[in-house]
C-alpha cells in the first residue's frame, strides 16, 4: 500500500475515468456506476489501491469507466482472475463486476468457488435476467416463460436465485440492492466493502432494451412499500406503507408467513427480528417470492477468516537460499 | 569391466516398483555412474492385482560412460508376477538375466496374465538366464520374529528384490537403509523388517549358489566434469528453475496456480514445498481458473505460472489469448502426454507442439520453449522467466511425461554464476501510457496496482496502441496485430544462435529434434558417426521463435530427418517456415524412442562414404 494518511478523500467524480460510457441511455448500469463511485468516495478509497475485475457482458464494461486499476477479462472468469490479484497482493481492494450470464452461467463454477473459499473481495452481480450484449437471449435468472430470441415460445427453464446460490456456495456475506435506489445500494456496497471475505451483492438492474420493467412489480414507486422488505440487523421484519405488515415464522410448516399487526391478535412480539448471522433465516429471505415482498439489504453477514488471510498465515517465511535448496538431500563431489 | 547396464523392475502397482527403482538409482548415482531413469506406470492407482494393465515398471540405465537414454534393451528384468513378465519380457536382451518371484506364478495369476502354461516350466524362457526365486517366502523368512502382519510382510518383497539387484551391481545399501529409517521413523518394527529384507536379498546373492556366471558386476564412475552432483528429476529441475528465475528477475512473488492432472501434478506438488522462496501456490477449481489466477497475479505484479497437460492446456486456451492481448508475463508449463482427449495419461508424447505454437483464436503468437532432458528443465524454466518478464508475454514451456518423472545426475550450478535479468516495474507516472512500447524489445511497461498515478485499464478488447483504451479502429487493430507478432519474432535476436549439438554444421543428414528425444537422437547419431556416417544432431530449445540462423544451418544439409513422438509437428513447422524437404520420422506408442530405432533410420538415409571419426 502506498496510501498515506495525509491524502484527502476523493470525490465520487474523481473515480470516473475519461472514457465515454457506452451503455444504452437509461440503462440501470449508470446508476450502479454512480453508486459505486459514491461508495468509494465515502469509504475514502484510493484509486491506486483499487482494482475492478470483470468478465464479459454489459456489466463487465464497468472497469473502463473507473479511474482505478481495471481488468476486463474473459467470459465468466473474473472471480478466478481477481483471486489471482489478491494472491499476488492481498493489500489491494478488489471488486468483481459481473452479470447474471457471466457470473451464474458461464462463470458459475468460479462464482461457487470464490464464495466457498471466501476470498477477500466484493462481487457485484448485475442481475437483469437477460443477456444484453448478445441481444436479448434468456439467462439463467430469466423467469420461466420469458420470451426471447432463443425462447420464442417462452423459456422452459426454471430460474436460479442469485442470493440462494451465493448462500448455498457458502458465501459469508450476501446482500441485495436495486439500481435506482441509490441510498440503500450505497449502504449495501459500503457494508460489502467492510466485510473481510467474499461479499456478494446482487443488484436488480433494469435492461431497458431487452427486458424493460422486469422488476417493476417490486421496484415501482407505487408498489415499493408493499413489495420491498428492507432488512436491518436487530430490527423486526416489517414492511408496508405504515409498516403494519411483518413476517412471522409458522412453526408447523417451518415457513415464513405475512401477518398484519393488530390482525387476529398479532403483535410486535410475533414478528421475526432480522439476524444477519442466521443462515437459515437468510435462506428463507433469499427465497421469498410473491405474495411475499422482496428482501433487500444485507441478508447474511457472518464473517470468518478470509482465504487470503489464511493463506498468508501458512505462507512460510524461512530463508530463500537457492544453494541450500539445490544441495538438499544426497549429493556427491567429483 | 562392463561399461553400462539397463535394469527394469516390474510388478503390480502396489508392489513398490517405483520406490525400488528410485532407491537403486540413488545408490547408483552416489557411486558416480551416469544414469537415466524411466518410470512407467499405469493410469490406475491400484489396478486389480495381477492384471497386465496394473503393471508398474521402473527402468534405469547406468554406466561408467555417458548415458543419455533410459536404455533400449534390458540386461536385467525383475518381474514380481506373471503379468509383469508377459508385459516386459520382450525388452530383455538374449542372455539377459530374469529374476522372477516364482511364488507369484500361481494358476490364478498365470490366467490373469494370459499365460496358458507356466513360462517358468514350459521352456519359453530358454533364451535368458532365469532366476526363479520364491521372493515371498524368502521375505517371510527374513522378517520372522519381527512381529509383522502378513500384509506388511508382503509389502516389503520389493526390498528383497532391491537387495539382490544391489548385490548384482556391487552397490552400497547405506543410503537405502538411511532412507528406510527416515521414512518409517515412527514405526521401528517396520524399519527393522525392511532393513532385514533388504539385507536378506543382498545376502542371498552372496551365499546362494547362483549360476556361476552371475557375479557382481561393478560399473564405476562416469568421467564427468568436477563439481558437486545430485540426481534431479524433470519436475525438480523445472520447479527450481522457476524459483531461480524469480530470483534472477528480482520479483518478490510467484503465484503458481494449478489443477491436478497427470502427469503435471508433481510440478504443483514441488512448488508447494518452495513457499520460503516466494512461491504462493493455488489449487484452483479448474484449469481455466488456474490460468486466470496466474494472469491476475501477473497483472498485480507477481510472476504468474500455471502448469497442466494437453487436455488442461486446451481449457486454458482462451485465457492464453487474454494474456497475449493484455501483454502480461505468464508461464504455461505443459507436461505432454499421449492424446487426443484423455488419451494415455501416464504415457509420454510430444503431440502438443501445434497446440503450443498455433492453438489459439486470432493471430496470437507467443514464445515456445522445450526442455530436452530432465535437468535441462532448470535452464529452460529460468529462460522462460527471462523472456516472459522482459517481453511482457506468456511463454510456453514444453516438457513431457517422460521428462517430468525421469531423473539424471546434475552438476549443481553455483548460484552466484546464474544469470540475472532484473525487472524494472514502471513507477513514474510522467508520460505513462500502458501500451507505449520499449523501442528495443517492443514490450509494454509493467505497472502494478498500488502504484499511484499509473492507474489503467486493460482487457481482451482491442486497445489503442498507445493509451490502451478500447479501440475498434481498423488501422489500429492491424498495427497492434503486427506489433504483437514483431515483439515475439524479435526475441530471435535475443536468444542464442542454434548450435549443432553433435557433428559438423553441414553434411549428408541433419537429425533435428526437440524435447525428450534428445537422449536417443544423441546416442543414435554418435553410433552412426562412429560408423563413418556424415550425420549431425541439431536439437531445438526454442521453437517459437526459431533461432535466427536455423534456416541457413539446415540448408547446409542434404537431408533432414525429424524424429518426433507425434505425427510430425515440428517437421511441418520447419517445412512451412523454411520450405525445406525435411522428413517426418514418427513414433506414437507412448514410449520414448529406442536408440536403435533412430540409428536404423540414420543408417538407411546415409551412404556410409563419410570419413567417419571419433564419436
Amino acid at each position: 500500500m502506498t496510501a498515506t494518511p495525509t491524502l484527502v478523500k476523493l470525490q465520487p467524480k474523481e473515480f470516473a475515468s475519461n472514457q465515454e460510457i457506452r451503455w444504452c441511455p437509461g440503462c440501470g448500469d449508470y446508476a450502479i456506476l454512480k453508486a459505486v463511485q459514491k461508495a468509494l468516495a465515502d469509504i475514502g478509497s484510493r484509486r491506486e489501491n483499487t482494482v475492478f475485475v470483470s468478465g464479459i457482458g454489459c456489466s463487465s464494461r464497468f472497469p473502463y469507466y473507473m479511474a482505478t486499476y481495471g481488468f476486463h477479462t474473459v467470459h465468466g472468469r473474473a472471480p478466478a482472475l481477481a483471486t489471482g490479484v489478491k494472491l499476488a497482493n492481498p493489500e489491494l481492494d478488489v471488486w468483481v463486476m459481473t452479470g447474471d450470464g457471466d457470473g451464474l452461467s458461464i462463470g458459475g463454477n468460479h462464482m461457487l468457488h470464490v464464495l466457498r473459499r471466501n476470498v477477500d473481495l466484493q462481487i457485484i452481480l448485475f442481475n437483469n435476467e437477460i443477456y444484453g450484449l448478445t441481444k436479448g437471449q434468456y439467462s439463467p435468472t430469466s423467469r420461466a416463460g420469458t420470451k426471447s430470441p432463443t425462447s420464442p415460445n417462452g423459456s422452459i427453464e426454471r430460474p436460479l436465485s442469485a442470493a440462494t446460490f451465493a448462500l448455498g456456495a457458502g458465501g459469508r456475506f450476501v446482500a441485495r440492492g436495486i439500481d435506482t435506489q441509490q441510498a440503500q445500494l450505497i449502504d449495501v456496497l459500503k457494508r460489502a466493502h467492510a466485510n473481510r471475505g467474499a461479499s456478494f451483492v446482487e443488484v436488480f438492474q433494469n435492461c431497458l432494451v431487452f427486458n424493460d420493467g422486469v422488476f417493476n412489480e417490486f421496484t415501482d414507486r407505487a408498489v415499493a412499500d408493499e413489495r420491498q422488505l428492507h432488512l436491518v440487523h436487530g430490527q423486526p421484519l416489517l414492511f408496508g406503507k405504515d409498516r403494519q405488515k411483518g413476517l412471522r415464522l409458522d412453526p408447523s410448516s417451518i415457513a415464513l408467513e405475512v401477518v398484519t399487526l393488530g390482525d387476529a391478535g398479532v403483535t410486535m412480539e410475533d414478528i421475526l427480528v432480522h439476524d444477519e448471522t442466521n443462515r437459515t433465516l437468510a435462506g428463507m429471505l433469499a427465497a421469498l417470492e410473491p405474495p411475499f415482498p422482496v428482501a433487500l439489504g444485507v441478508l447474511y453477514a457472518a464473517p470468518v477468516q478470509s482465504y487470503t488471510a489464511a493463506l498468508y498465515e501458512q505462507q512460510a517465511t524461512g530463508s530463500p537460499d537457492l544453494e541450500a535448496l539445490m544441495t538438499q538431500g544426497k549429493t556427491w563431489t567429483v | 569391466m562392463r561399461e553400462q547396464a539397463v535394469v527394469r523392475f516390474a510388478g503390480d502397482s502396489g508392489d513398490g516398483m517405483q520406490i525400488t527403482g528410485a532407491r537403486f538409482a540413488m545408490e547408483t548415482a552416489l557411486a558416480g555412474s551416469d544414469l537415466a531413469t524411466f518410470p512407467d506406470f499405469p493410469a490406475e492407482i491400484r489396478a486389480p492385482v495381477g492384471t497386465t494393465f496394473g503393471v508398474s515398471a521402473f527402468q534405469i540405465h547406468f554406466g561408467s560412460v555417458e548415458v543419455a537414454t533410459a536404455g533400449d534393451d534390458l540386461d536385467v528384468l525383475v518381474a514380481m508376477n506373471p503379468a509383469a513378465l508377459i508385459t516386459n519380457i520382450m525388452d530383455l536382451r538374449r542372455s539377459g538375466t530374469l529374476i522372477v518371484d516364482k511364488g507369484a506364478f500361481t494358476e490364478r495369476n498365470l490366467t490373469k496374465a494370459g499365460y496358458a502354461t507356466n513360462p517358468l516350466e514350459d521352456g519359453s524362457l530358454s533364451d535368458f538366464i532365469v532366476l526363479p526365486l520364491d521372493i515371498g517366502r524368502l521375505t517371510v523368512a527374513a522378517v520372522e520374529g519381527l512381529g509383522l502382519t502378513s500384509k506388511q510382510t508382503a509389502r516389503s518383497r520389493n526390498m528383497w528384490a532391491l537387495g539382490l539387484v544391489l548385490w548384482l551391481y556391487d552397490r552400497d545399501r547405506k543410503t537405502t537403509t538411511d532412507w528406510i529409517e527416515k521414512k518409517f521413523a515412527t514405526d521401528p518394527a517396520i524399519v527393522a523388517a525392511n532393513v532385514a529384507v533388504l539385507n536378506a536379498g543382498h545376502a542371498f546373492g552372496e551365499t546362494a549358489e547362483l549360476p556361476n556366471f552371475l557375479r557382481p558386476v561393478a560399473i564405476g564412475a562416469a568421467p564427468v566434469a568436477p563439481g558437486t552432483y545430485r540426481t534431479i528429476s524433470g519436475t525438480e529441475a523445472v520447479a527450481w528453475g522457476l524459483v531461480a528465475g524469480l530470483k534472477a528477475a528480482g520479483i518478490e512473488r510467484m503465484v503458481f496456480a494449478g489443477y491436478p492432472i497427470t502427469p503435471a501434478s508433481p510440478v504443483l506438488h514441488a512448488l508447494v514445498g518452495l513457499r520460503a522462496h516466494g512461491v504462493v501456490t493455488f489449487q484452483a477449481e479448474d484449469e481455466i481458473a488456474a490460468i486466470c489466477a496466474a494472469i491476475g497475479a501477473s497483472f498485480a505484479g507477481s510472476l504468474g505460472v500455471t502448469s497442466s497437460s494437453g487436455p488442461g492446456v486446451a481449457l486454458k486456451t482462451e485465457a492464453l489469448g487474454l494474456a497475449i492481448a493484455t501483454e502480461l508475463p505468464l508461464i504455461v508449463i505443459d507436461a505432454q502426454r499421449a492424446g487426443p482427449s484423455t488419451g494415455l495419461p501416464t504415457k509420454t508424447e510430444q503431440s502438443d507442439l501445434f497446440q503450443a505454437v498455433l492453438g489459439r483464436n486470432g493471430d496470437a503468437p507467443m514464445p515456445v520453449l522445450a526442455a530436452s532432458t530432465p535437468s535441462d528443465g532448470f535452464e529452460v524454466a529460468m529462460e522462460a522467466v527471462r523472456l516472459a518478464t522482459k517481453y511482457m508475454t506468456p511463454v510456453f514451456l514444453l516438457t513431457d511425461g517422460y521428462l517430468i518423472n525421469a531423473a539424471e545426475p546434475w552438476l549443481i550450478p553455483d548460484p552466484a554464476g546464474l544469470p540475472t535479468f532484473p525487472v524494472a516495474f514502471r513507477t513514474d507516472p510522467h508520460g505513462f501510457q500502458p501500451f507505449v512500447r520499449d523501442p528495443a524489445t517492443l514490450a509494454r511497461p509493467w505497472a502494478r496496482p498500488g502504484s499511484p498515478g499509473l492507474e489503467h485499464r486493460i482487457g481482451g478488447l482491442e486497445r489503442n496502441a498507445d493509451t490502451g483504451d478500447i479501440s475498434y479502429d481498423p488501422d489500429n487493430h492491424a498495427q497492434m496485430t503486427e506489433a504483437r507478432a514483431a515483439k515475439v519474432a524479435g526475441i530471435a535476436a535475443d536468444i542464442p544462435e542454434q548450435a549443432v549439438n553433435q557433428g559438423e554444421d553441414r553434411g549428408e543428414l541433419a537429425v533435428v529434434g526437440w524435447g525428450s528425444t534428445f537422449g536417443p537422437i544423441h546416442m543414435a547419431v554418435r553410433r552412426a558417426r562412429a560408423e563413418g556416417r556424415r550425420v549431425s544432431h541439431i536439437h531445438l530449445r526454442y521453437i517459437a521463435p526459431f533461432p535466427r540462423n536455423l534456416g541457413d544451418l539446415l540448408k547446409r544439409f542434404d537431408n533432414i530427418l525429424v524424429p518426433e513422438m507425434n505425427r510430425g509437428q515440428l517437421v511441418t513447422l520447419l517445412r512451412a517456415e523454411y520450405l525445406l524437404p525435411a522428413e517426418r520420422f514418427s513414433q506414437v506408442n507412448g514410449k520414448p524412442f529406442k536408440v536403435s530405432t533412430i540409428f536404423g533410420a540414420i543408417m538407411e538415409r546415409t551412404s556410409g562414404n563419410g570419413k567417419g571419426g571419433a564419436a
